[in-house]
């Protein structure tokens, strides 16, 4: 039975392997090995009989084809209402016939299921909060990639993600090295500005361990000065892991649980280990997902919590504002209309939407909600991993025109967007549909707008 | 005939429904599994109920979510079709009358012009419904043969009931024939996708305690559906 050499069912646990991927540029290989791939029917079976349970039988059993999920998926609108992107008809054409035909399909089937699951759906569950029975299609789509991943059948780029965490325990080939190195160079490039800034690696016992985006070390490192100078002015207790400190997980959106697990616990270790207060996570929805909401499932937690508090860094703000640890001079506030991109990862599926109001009520003078918003926001378009895939590009391109309206229609020139996915697609859509929009994570805006104490401010000699 | 299909027949019809209906939920409640579906069923409880009772409580609502309010016509009718559907045979006169006799029981009855109403808006909302099934690009597409025949079961007992009570032709025939359909109906109700009827509130329960314990419910106010 035809392996590819890159294409297969085996995961990616070696840097060999992982650098094989890389050097397939765009996964030109990758994909015309996927095309001679072999289903192997009797394990498909079994993971079939496995992952679907009762909570989804019913869900495709009961469905009664109203149709009202159809206009709550930005896909079928932003794509002129075609009838094939309605949700109930993308998880009955994919899951739904792959468990009547009871795992007897071929290849071509397959790829149709894996270009519906990560191009149709961004799992970002709108759908199933206007389903009268409360079919969670998003929820379906997750587990249908975790099917498809078994078989061999995955983005390019999700295949190298999962082995970046199962190798690297980041989505990105961010060692431990390189991540305590940044820290320190972080902290002395910042030092200057402001006197005393410390990143504090390991400490144990701190009230905050911080925790990132690999992207931040790898790419935006000022994200993390910025994150230190924040809790420096706030007077906080705080400290990073120097193993553990990666919260995102593309292993979720490819639906490898195993890898899910491995993330999450390097994280949960880190807890046990420096026993801190509470976590802060970034500003990052799928990362906040995937470890806080998600983790301790895979970690096998059973009471479905962190092994200690964990929040988002908007609750860390909301709370530091409301406080006083933070003080934001009121004539620094936001005077132009201003928006905020509700993230489907922590406001709908995290109940953080009034933090956020929350937030903006101290930092913006003329705050502009989209139409939908909050819990029933649409997706940036760019989540479920969908920004960082090569081949479904133009079809995530097509997804960010809802934003783009309902960001036009605010009248608002700038975006507060508290997610590394959301920031992307927003970026990206700027790119592509040249709107004159600014977007933004809270921290360097926050930083703009604080007053200083004194003896915080560096001493001019 | 007539004493064949109100009785033993009858029985058999209730009993497989009863039956089927509770097979159902034991079967359903026993497939959750808290790890794969990750939701902590039986830990935190109090948001567990709590989610689940306000999922179930604003879908039952008429226009109680937000899906209800941007589809205003489509949940009139279903409104309509489901509150026709429950309440005229239970409170009907002339079901009342046979369980008096057969059973010794009698429930409180609606007025005869009452349930005339009610049936007429059952196949009223049922046409509609069918029409939109052809109508709509997005209903049509998920519609298949499975769905129409859902529709026809359980509007026959109503049609075959108003023939009958109108007496339009042999009521025996319509009479018994309008019997035969409620009974196919009940039957249908655990072995279809009928099985909504209780699975709606097991699958709507089930959301609410995902969205109440593990996405957010513990942190915000609760899910505004
Ligand atoms: S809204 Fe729910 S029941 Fe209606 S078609 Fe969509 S998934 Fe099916
Ligand atoms: S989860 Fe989101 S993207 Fe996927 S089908 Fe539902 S509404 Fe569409």
């Amino acid at each position: 039975m035809p392996e590819g050499k890159l294409c297969n069912k085996q995961t990616v646990d070696t840097k060999e392997q992982l650098e094989a991927l890389l050097a397939d540029k765009g996964g030109k290989q990758y994909y015309e090995e996927m095309n001679h791939l072999d289903v192997n029917k009797s394990a498909l079976t079994a993971t079939l009989k496995k992952v679907v349970k009762s909570r989804f039988k019913t869900w495709l059993e009961i469905c009664s084809h109203c149709g009202l999920c159809a206009e709550s998926c930005f896909y079928y609108l932003a794509n002129d209402r075609d009838p094939t992107q309605v949700p109930s008809y993308k998880i009955q054409s994919t899951l739904g016939k792959m468990l009547k035909r009871k795992g007897d399909v071929d290849n071509a089937f397959m790829q149709m299921c894996m270009d519906t699951a990560f191009a149709k759906c961004t799992c970002c569950t709108r759908c199933g909060v206007y389903c009268p029975f409360g079919i969670d299609t998003g929820v379906m789509f997750a587990y249908l990639r975790g099917i498809l991943f078994s078989q061999g059948f995955s983005p390019w780029e999700m295949k190298i993600g999962t082995g970046m965490h199962r190798i690297y325990r980041a989505q990105m080939d961010v060692t431990v090295e390189d991540w305590v190195e940044t820290c320190e160079w972080m902290a002395e490039e910042y030092e200057a500005d402001w006197p005393g800034l410390t990143i504090p690696v390991d400490k144990e016992n701190a009230d905050i361990m911080y925790t990132v985006n690999a992207r931040e070390p790898k790419h935006y490192p000022e994200d993390i000065a910025e994150a230190a100078i924040l809790f420096h002015v706030a007077g906080e207790n705080w400290t990073v892991p120097g193993e553990g400190w990666e919260e995102t997980s593309l292993a979720m959106f490819a639906g490898d649980v195993a890898a899910c697990k491995m993330q999450v616990e390097s994280v949960y270790t880190a807890m046990d280990r420096l026993k801190p207060k509470r976590m802060v996570v970034t500003e990052c929805g799928h990362a906040y997902r995937a470890t806080v909401i998600e983790g301790p499932y895979w970690a096998g937690l059973k009471n479905g919590k962190t092994p200690v508090e964990s929040i988002h860094y908007i609750e860390w703000v909301a709370e530091a504002l409301r406080t006083g640890k933070l003080k934001i001079d009121p004539s620094k506030k936001i005077k132009e209309p201003v928006t905020y991109q509700d993230s489907c990862n922590y406001i709908r599926n995290g109940g953080l939407a009034d933090v956020a109001r929350e937030i903006m009520s101290y930092i913006a003078e003329d705050f502009r909600e989209m139409n939908p918003c909050r819990e029933h926001n649409f997706c940036c378009g760019g989540g479920g991993g969908l920004n960082g895939i090569g081949r479904y590009r133009q079809q995530r391109n097509i997804g960010l025109k809802i934003k783009r309206d309902q960001i036009q229609e605010t009248g608002a020139k700038l975006v507060v967007a508290p997610c590394h996915n959301c920031w992307d697609a927003i970026r990206d859509m700027e790119e592509i549909y040249k709107i004159g929009i600014r977007w933004t994570f809270l921290k360097p805006l926050l930083i703009k707008m604080l007053e200083v104490p004194e003896h915080l401010k560096p001493k001019d000699e | 005939m007539y004493e064949f299909v109100t009785g033993p027949l009858a029985w058999l019809a209730f009993g497989l429904f009863a039956v089927g209906i509770i097979v159902r939920v034991v079967r359903y409640v026993r497939g959750l599994d808290w790890q794969a579906d990750r939701v902590t069923y039986t830990v935190n409880v109090k948001f567990g109920v709590k989610g689940a009772l306000r999922s179930i409580f604003y879908w039952l609502l008429p226009y109680g979510t937000r899906s209800w309010r941007k589809n205003p016509g489509f949940t009139f009718l279903v409104f309509l079709l489901h509150i026709g559907l429950l309440f005229t045979p239970i409170f009907l006169q002339a079901h009342n009358v046979l369980l008096k006799e057969r059973w010794g029981i009698s429930l409180w009855t609606i007025p005869e012009s009452a349930a005339d109403l009610l049936t007429i808006a059952v196949i009223f909302a049922a046409v509609f419904l069918a029409l939109r099934r052809i109508a709509l690009t997005e209903v049509r597409i998920i519609t298949n043969a499975y769905d129409y025949l859902m529709l026809l079961i359980a509007v026959a007992p109503f049609i075959t009931g108003i023939i009958a009570r109108y007496q339009v032709a042999n009521y025996q025939f319509w009479l018994i024939l309008h019997i035969l359909c409620g009974e196919i109906l009940l039957v249908a109700i655990p072995f279809t996708k009928l099985s909504h009827f209780i699975l709606f509130f097991a699958s709507r329960a089930q959301l609410g305690m995902d969205y109440g314990i593990k996405r957010g419910g513990m942190k915000g106010k609760g899910l505004a559906w």
